[in-house]
């Protein structure tokens, strides 16, 4: 190998000035030390100020230049901003990191506020495919119905839709709630692993197919259950956290949740083993 | 992964071939590597209009051979010669393209037989046959075919459309949708997935006489309505039954003289977004498709996994 400190050959980028320092062995690692600030810093995070508040029309925007606008405007410290003529465009308002109050007065295609951790957002119209995918925190209310992959791969938040939504709904689904007004299609909960999921209305069929954890409550009549979902029995804590969390998220406060059926995983599927497989054939 | 398009005006016609030319060009990141429109335009309903072609586009990225012109020449004139045979009358020819051709045509007897002695000519394909259906495909995105073959002033009453990212077959024009419904008049077929038990299907369907112009798996959705429907059945039943016989992950849209369908497969696995009002019903696989058409706030919702839904004009 090549003697890096040695070596005489210089690349280009290296004769323009643009690496000062030779790289070897760990002098790459940054180590966690609590007492400099920088280890607090959230890259990509503004101080907002809620009661300062915007208003901007994305009409003529593509998808790009609209969530360029909200960063410039949360980098001023606009804590409030309204979104006007959303018209169904993909991926707005994704990788929000701090906190906002961010409505949109419309709809939202593909990807809507994916990947954000922290915002408040209330969307007064639709949402398509894969809305909040991978939300860490925060909490998104939609007014209308949801397309599929709803949810998708959430680790924590509320994620809210007041109509219906489709197919494989908290599908992944790490952490976090998913509550749906109407009803859910086929798949609810698929691989599933942590989290919770609360259905008002009827589900479609495979519910919670292949789930590893977590739990499902449905209002209506449930399509069929997928491989290694159980129901399991209604606790009265279970009712307390659902009255709660229903009548926070403004959605089905009076809904009569002792009717609701609760789904889990059967663990059956589980096939972890002390032993790895050249061991297993040992054993035999 | 396709896009797909479709609108019906109910008991209203409207510029379809602007509006779906809209809808598709929304939806040209899904893959501009062919599109077609299917439009039902408005006509007296007396004659036959048959859009064909007599040999491939060939551009960058296409599959296909290129060949003379004069080939098409030579093909177009065997043609006539045919039709003249089956005692089919041309009222009116456009050459539109050298390979794609439109004729209105006077013609009382079977349209299989039609179409089988049309097509035995080398290169030649029927793109579509009907009283009010045009299916108009080529290569390039929805702008591209639409003011190649001046489609955006096209009344009529529905249309449907495909937006075309080749993944199973060739980028030409016989892989593109829609699909004619062979041998039925009107019927056409636009699909977005894939099939998994395309072959299986195909040999069972062309034992029974059924023909395949291309190797395009959404091929097989067309003909295999157009033996259900053969045996009796009618559309919704027809597309009922596919949720069942078709394997795979897919939707679809079907279009007749009077009526537009759409069909999902039960692992709802291909999206669809969908507005439905008293006088028009829009959908698309994405919801700016839609957009394109209704700009102002709408209700939209996605169909759920293996729903069929059947609209008439």
């Amino acid at each position: 190998m090549a003697n890096l400190k040695t070596s005489e050959k210089k690349s280009k980028a290296q004769s323009m000035g643009l690496h000062t320092e030779v790289l070897t062995g760990k002098t790459q690692q940054k180590f966690f030390n609590p007492d400099e600030a920088e280890n607090f810093y959230y890259f990509g995070t503004y101080d907002v100020d809620f009661n300062k508040r915007t208003e901007i029309d994305v009409k003529n925007m593509d998808c790009r230049e609209a969530n360029k606008k909200i960063d410039e405007l949360m980098k001023d410290g606009y804590g409030t901003i309204v979104i006007k003529n959303p018209q169904g465009k993909h991926s707005l308002g994704v990788g929000i990191l701090n906190k906002l109050n961010l409505i949109f007065e419309g709809s939202l295609g593909y990807f809507g506020c994916g990947s954000m951790d922290g915002p408040i957002v209330r969307i007064n119209g639709r949402v398509g495919w894969s809305c909040a995918e991978n939300m860490m925190a925060g909490k998104v209310v939609i007014e209308k119905n949801a397309g599929s992959c709803f949810g998708a791969a959430i680790r924590g938040g509320d994620l809210i839709c007041k109509g219906s939504v489709g197919a494989r709904t908290g599908i992944d689904q790490k952490g976090g709630t998913i509550i749906i007004g109407g009803d859910a299609g086929a798949f609810t909960g698929f691989m599933m692993q942590r989290g919770r999921i609360i259905i008002l209305g009827d589900v479609g069929i495979n519910l919670g197919d292949s789930m590893y954890d977590g739990t499902i409550f449905v209002g209506g009549k449930i399509g069929s259950f997928g491989s290694d979902a159980v129901e399991a029995e209604l606790t009265d804590s279970d009712q307390d956290w659902l009255k709660r969390k229903l009548k926070v998220a403004e959605i089905g406060e009076n809904f009569d949740v002792s009717k609701m059926t609760k789904v889990v995983a059967g663990k059956k599927l589980w096939n972890y083993d002390a032993l790895e497989p050249t061991e297993k054939k040992g054993a035999i | 992964m396709c896009g797909i398009a479709g609108l019906i005006h109910r008991g209203n016609t409207s510029n379809v071939g602007f509006e779906l030319q809209g809808m598709l060009q929304a939806l040209k990141h899904r893959g501009e590597d062919s599109t077609g429109y299917a439009l039902y335009g408005k006509t007296d309903g007396q004659n036959f209009i048959m859009r064909f072609k007599v040999g491939e586009n060939v551009a960058e990225g296409s599959s296909s051979v290129k060949e003379d012109v004069s080939v098409y020449d030579e093909r177009k004139k065997i043609v006539d010669s045919y039709l003249s045979e089956l005692g089919a009358k041309v009222i009116k020819e456009d050459r539109i393209l050298p390979y794609s051709l439109r004729y209105e045509i006077q013609y009382e007897k079977d349209l299989m037989e039609f179409s089988q002695k049309i097509e035995s000519v080398e290169g030649v394909e029927i793109l579509s046959m009907g009283k009010s259906l045009e299916v108009i495909k080529d290569l390039g995105n929805a702008e591209v075919v639409c003011n190649r073959y001046n489609l955006d002033k096209v009344v009529g009453t529905h249309a449907i459309g495909h937006a075309r990212m080749a993944t199973e077959s060739g980028v030409d024009i016989k892989s593109a949708h829609p699909f004619w419904g062979y041998p039925f008049s009107d019927v056409s077929v636009v699909h977005n997935g894939q099939l998994t038990n395309y072959w299986n299907n195909r040999r069972v369907l062309e034992n029974k006489g059924m023909r395949f112009m291309s190797e395009c798996d959404s091929e097989l959705i067309a003909v295999y309505l157009a033996e259900k429907m053969r045996n009796g059945a009618t559309l919704e039943e027809g597309m009922k039954e596919s949720l069942v016989g078709l394997d795979g992950v897919f939707t679809y849209f079907v279009a007749t003289k009077d009526s537009l369908g759409m069909a999902k497969d039960t692992m709802a696995a291909k999206p669809l977004v969908l507005y439905e009002s008293d006088d028009l019903v829009a959908m698309g696989s994405e919801e700016i498709a839609i957009r394109s058409i209704l700009p102002q706030e709408i209700e939209t919702y996605d169909p759920f996994d293996g729903e069929v839904k059947v609209w008439q004009i």
